[in-house]
């Protein structure tokens, strides 16, 4: 089953070209590695709205806009469930969104930051109160409403940024390098909670990550991107014994373990 | 690190300039008392005049910081969300103009724009309004006082709206926070830490105004302490009520100086390397419309009156100005005058900046002695440069001749001024010199001259000159001091100015205007221009 599909996407930032062509499958956790500055965040951007793809995709690799008559098959397109949502606002697509750092604004409590993930303006009943604490009671953070961001550990204020995604309740999960900036130690439980509430909602969840160990424990799919485009899309299993570049084999380490 | 000798030579230098600094303004400040005392204390609260006019002291003062501020917040948040139009980086550069202006030649940039013959009324007679805007009086205080400060209040909001982590607009993006959200949500508590702190600052400013008050305020309605003291000294001569008024000034400033250290600081949190900022909601159709009506209204309120100095000045006759010797010898009264202020302040500055550097980690002694230096530069705001000035005429009016002491006494009241501004910035600049260079040249046994010329000239040469640019424009600019002593023994560019918009000489007056505007914004952009960070040269070092 297929979750994500993006079909000839091109994008251009700069003097950096960027084509995507490749499908996510559906309910699973797929991981998105490469080297910085290589596309991965992009990827996530294109995604979650916030790059729209070029009108027309280069003909080639580097060449940048040989043609101006872009047809509409050649236009790069981001289909979720079969539905084109390549022209939707970030807000109308139904995704939920964990950075590394600052997925909370710093000065809103934790009712207010995860209630804002329900609505937008704060209009919040009773029941959707209900939700918030049971959400941040489901993450570990129960009878933390009324806390601030600054007072939280950056573990805490991760498990946060989870809760607001599962009060949203969206079925597309995107995670930009979410436990990047966290000890090693509660990388592990971190990861673990990750797995235990995408268990349990089925979304599809895409996540970035610098962390080879971390592609071996949480992930079903990977994809290595390399200047822009994927170079490697496999089962977890498969990708770990993959060397198809150097990047790959720097990342994955020489030899298949 | 710095010897036992090096050390007392720092702290003395220190003890010297604060000696020197707190003799001048307590002179003046005691010489005021002494001739009014408690008498004059009573006097001032029952006397209506007084009352008054520290009634319209302080509401015109709000009204300019409430004006200033409501102005500035759709302007700031505008310039933040617009990221990327061509002409951005000038209008936040404008926004830094008024701010080097002499208050003078903004005056009269804005009754070109705003008085009767000005554009604006032109305008809205043409629209059909037949009530004409005044210039003068409260209006025109107002409208001056908000020329001057909304660009500042927005200059700092703009910081702080550009500091928000590039993730919360993505973030917000994301989770379909509309305009008025993002404002509740995420703007509007950014602006409510920085706000408290701009407003104090402005009020300060709105409530010392002088040459503005001067210029624009229309008749004993109209007019705030310090004008009225100005009022008292020089035309009514009633030194009782410029007493008065002068000690109501500096209670009135003490009790703003009070509020402002216990409101809170804006808070420095520290920055996480976030992604870039992207402002997705900046092409919606409303949010496009209200920005560029705030940025379009912004940028012809402040650069109308420029352009108008500008055209002014250069229609009158500058050749012809620029021979005149009374022009010559008021530029070269200025240019001494700012000059002496500048080396004052630098130097000074410079020995308190060493002094606190040399008393650091001392014992209750030296701690106490780094706390008089910090204090130093609340001590001359309390005292605004009218007051000062007034203690000072007041004292030297029984030698019969204040006129003869005006050039030195002008020259240390504005390096007084400029004080507190050159500490802050020759400070960070002196300590960050001192981390990098101070182990090096204890341990290579450098001293003296030597040191000096080797290492203290190269490292701290550009702060001290920025530093010296800064304060020579404050004191080019500065009308207050002159007007008090002014006589024509000491005529300044700004009194030339002055004298010469009273005497209806108003095209001398622009073509003057146009020359002094330029001379101190060339040193107020000079002095407060950003210093190169140079890593790379650093870690070579």
């Amino acid at each position: 089953m297929t979750a994500i599909r993006l079909e000839n996407v091109a994008l251009t930032l700069g003097d950096k070209h960027f084509f995507f062509d490749t499908e996510i499958a559906s309910g699973a956790i797929t991981a998105v590695t490469g080297a910085s500055g290589s596309g991965k965040s992009t990827l996530l951007n294109l995604i979650a709205g916030f790059e729209t793809p070029d009108k027309a995709f280069p003909g080639k690799m580097g060449t940048g806009f040989p043609f101006g008559n872009a047809t509409k098959s050649s236009m790069g397109r981001i289909l979720v469930d079969g539905k084109d949502i390549s022209r939707l606002h970030p807000a109308e697509r139904p995704v939920s969104l964990v950075f590394q750092d600052n997925n909370l604004f710093g000065h809103l409590d934790l009712l207010t930051n995860i209630g804002l993930g329900i609505s937008p303006s704060l209009k919040l009943s009773a029941a959707d109160r209900d939700r918030i604490s049971a959400a941040l009671t489901r993450v570990g953070l129960g009878g933390f409403e009324k806390r601030l961001p600054p007072t939280l550990s950056g573990g805490e204020r991760q498990r946060a940024a989870f809760a607001r995604a599962l009060v949203r309740n969206r079925p597309l999960l995107l995670l930009d390098e979410p436990f990047a900036a966290l000890d090693p130690g509660l990388r592990g439980a971190m990861a673990a909670l990750l797995c235990d509430l995408h268990r349990e909602s089925g979304n599809t969840v895409l996540i970035v990550t610098h962390d080879p160990d971390e592609v071996a424990r949480l992930a079903d799919h990977a994809l290595f991107i390399e200047d822009g485009r994927i170079l490697v899309a496999a089962p977890v299993a498969e990708f770990l014994q993959r060397r198809d570049s150097p990047g790959l084999a720097a990342f994955l380490g020489a030899n298949p373990a | 690190m710095l010897t036992a000798r090096q050390r007392l030579v720092a702290l003395s230098g220190g003890g010297l300039v604060l000696a020197a600094l707190f003799l001048f303004v307590g002179l003046a400040i005691a010489r005021l008392v002494a001739l009014g005392g408690w008498a004059a204390a009573l006097a001032v609260v029952t006397d209506r005049y007084i009352l008054g006019v520290l009634q319209f002291t302080l509401f015109q003062a709000s009204l300019s910081t409430a004006l200033s501020i409501l102005f500035a917040i759709p302007v700031a948040r505008a310039l933040a969300r617009q990221r990327h139009f061509a002409g951005r980086i000038w209008l936040v550069r404008l926004l830094a103009v008024p701010m080097g202006l002499p208050a003078l030649i903004g005056a009269l940039g804005l009754i070109a724009v705003w008085g009767r013959q000005g554009i604006a009324n032109q305008g809205l007679s043409f629209l059909g309004l037949s009530e004409p805007v005044s210039i003068y009086g409260l209006t025109g205080i107002l409208i001056a006082h908000v020329f001057f400060n909304m660009p500042l209040a927005c200059r700092f909001l703009l910081i702080g709206l550009e500091r928000i982590p590039g993730e919360y607009w993505l973030m917000s993006a994301s989770l379909g926070l509309r305009g008025r959200d993002v404002f509740r949500f995420i703007e509007w508590p950014v602006m409510r830490r920085i706000l408290p702190g701009v407003a104090g600052l402005i009020f300060m400013l709105c409530a010392t105004s002088f040459t503005l008050v001067l210029t624009l305020g229309g008749g004993p309605k109209a007019t705030t302490l310090e004008v009225a003291i100005y009022q008292a000294l020089r035309f009514d001569f009633e030194p009782p009520r410029a007493i008065g008024l002068a000690l109501m000034q500096i209670a009135v400033t003490a009790v703003i100086l009070a509020v402002i250290a216990l409101l809170p600081a804006p808070e420095d949190r520290g920055l996480t390397l976030g992604k870039p900022v992207r402002r997705l909601d900046a092409g919606r159709a409303g949010a496009r419309l209200a920005d560029t009506v705030a940025i379009g209204v912004m940028l012809v309120f402040t650069a109308l009156p420029l352009i108008a100095v500008l055209v002014a000045g250069l229609r009158s006759d500058l050749m012809k100005l620029v021979a005149e010797p009374i022009v010559h010898e008021a530029a070269l009264t200025s240019l001494v005058l700012s000059l002496s202020a500048g080396l004052i302040a630098v130097v000074s500055a410079l020995a308190i900046v060493h002094a606190q550097q040399a008393a650091a980690g001392g014992g209750l002694l030296l701690r106490g002695f780094s706390l008089a230096l910090a204090a130093s530069s609340a001590l001359v705001l309390l005292v605004p440069p009218i007051v000062l000035a007034t203690g000072w005429f007041l004292m030297l009016l029984p030698t019969g001749d204040v006129g003869a002491f005006a050039a030195p006494l002008v020259a240390a009241i504005n390096a007084a001024m400029a004080l507190p501004f050159v500490v802050r910035l020759v400070g960070p600049a002196f300590r960050e010199h001192r981390i990098r260079t101070g182990r090096l040249a204890a341990s290579l046994g450098l001293s003296g001259w030597a040191r000096l010329r080797l290492i203290d000239w190269p490292g701290l040469r550009k702060p001290l000159l920025m530093g010296l640019s800064f304060a020579m424009a404050l004191s080019l600019g500065d009308l207050g001091a002159v007007a008090l002593f002014g006589s024509d023994n000491l005529m300044t560019l700004p009194w030339l100015v002055y004298s010469r918009m009273g005497n209806y000489r108003t095209a001398d007056a622009d073509g003057l205007a146009l020359l002094l505007g330029l001379i101190c914004l060339a040193l107020t952009v000079a002095g407060t221009l950003p210093r190169a960070e140079t890593p790379e040269e650093d870690r070579n070092r």
